[in-house]
């Protein structure tokens, strides 16, 4: 498999004491942004996986400790977040403005 | 072959929905993207149960093609236009597919279901039936399908292009991010590989660069227009974004998709790995 799983909901399943798991969503005018295409870039600033947030704005990448960036993008506008990720659950929120 | 050949913008697609002669194919790995709204008239293909054999890692053999584009209504004089999500992957790899066992006439939709979606444009809910036909498929064209061992041979001596993100190139990771990494295979790839990672052939929005800016991409990182090419990714289906890209935009000859690619290559017992 290559598609994505369906975004957010639970994390039964996935062990967080190995997996890097950068999640959250995006946001615009206090609603959150469904649909929105999200990008997890990595150190270099090079494409690596790319989602589309669920109906609750929400989107998951399971990636490696270090510094990634999330940028997002939506007919209403785009948005982007530098993260610096370690093992376990890292959240974050995509505010675009 | 030249990219208006291979290759629709969103607004002729907008503008020949319906036609008749044409059929707009959606193709991702989870269909619900198309059952909440696909372009109008679009049947859909299933990445995983329409178009992987369900017993073996394989294709659907070729009777069984032929029986699941006579269900859709697809006939072999039709022009078969491909789109879906992930930036076209699964369209990219269904457009090699049908290559394969020799439909005349497909093309892809630039940019896909992202750039479609961005832009605002219609979708429809509507249940799409076609009249069955009788679709006869070729024996597969095994000119642009490579197996394992033609990979482990063409080291240090064909174009082997590893199209993953430079992460999974390396070994950190094992998967594209949006997976969880906890895989059988080893991490890295395959020696001499070069890694031109898939998204640097792609705009943001999901459209393919310009022939200029694709030709400059591919000889800035080495590739020797005198070898034969493979490329593979982790499962096959971003390596055929670039198949598309160096075989049928740039005119290469003698390229190869490897679909078995990392997942099979990376748990072979006493292949040589990079890292």
């Amino acid at each position: 498999m290559c598609g994505a799983p369906k975004q957010g909901g639970s994390l039964a399943g996935v062990d967080l004491s190995t997996q890097t798991v950068i999640q959250g969503s995006v946001w615009h005018d206090g609603a959150p942004v469904a649909g929105a295409y999200v990008r997890l870039l990595d150190a270099t600033g090079e494409f690596t996986a790319e989602v589309v947030t669920s109906p609750e704005g929400e989107f998951r990448f399971f990636a490696a400790p270090g510094q990634w960036t999330l940028r997002s993008l939506a007919p209403v506008g785009r948005a982007e977040r530098a993260i610096d990720a370690e093992v376990g659950l890292n959240e974050t929120t995509l505010a675009i403005s | 072959m030249s990219r208006s050949d291979v290759l629709v913008t969103a607004d002729w697609a907008q503008e020949h929905l319906g036609d008749p002669g044409i059929v707009f194919v959606e193709v991702d790995e989870d269909t619900s993207a198309y059952d909440g709204g696909h372009l109008e008239g679009a049947v859909k293909l299933d990445w995983k149960t329409d178009l992987q054999d369900p017993l073996r890692r394989d294709f659907v053999g070729r009777e069984a093609f032929e029986a699941l584009l006579s269900s859709r209504g697809i006939g072999n004089d039709d022009t078969v236009v491909l789109y879906g999500g992930n930036n076209n992957w699964f369209a990219a790899y269904a457009y090699w597919y049908f290559k394969l066992y020799g439909h005349r006439d497909v093309k892809l939709v630039d940019g896909g279901r992202k750039k479609w979606e961005l832009d605002g444009r219609p979708l429809s809910k509507d249940t799409v039936e076609r009249p069955a036909t009788t679709y006869r498929a070729s024996e597969p064209d095994l000119s642009i399908r490579a197996f394992r061992d033609e990979v482990v041979a063409s080291i240090g001596s064909k174009n082997i292009i590893d199209v993953r993100s430079p992460d999974e190139f390396s070994g950190k990771i094992l998967a594209p991010a949006h997976l969880p990494q906890e895989q059988a295979q080893k991490g890295g790839h395959v020696p001499t590989a070069m890694n031109i990672p898939w998204s640097k052939a792609a705009n943001e929005d999901g459209t393919f660069k310009s022939d200029e800016e694709l030709a400059k991409l591919y000889a800035e990182q080495g590739f020797d227009e005198a070898k034969p090419t493979i490329a593979y990714c982790r499962i096959g289906e971003r390596s055929s974004h670039t198949w598309f890209v160096l075989r049928e935009l740039l005119g290469k000859s003698d390229v190869k998709n490897y679909d078995g690619s990392w997942v099979e290559y990376g748990s072979l017992v006493g292949v040589p790995i990079e890292k």
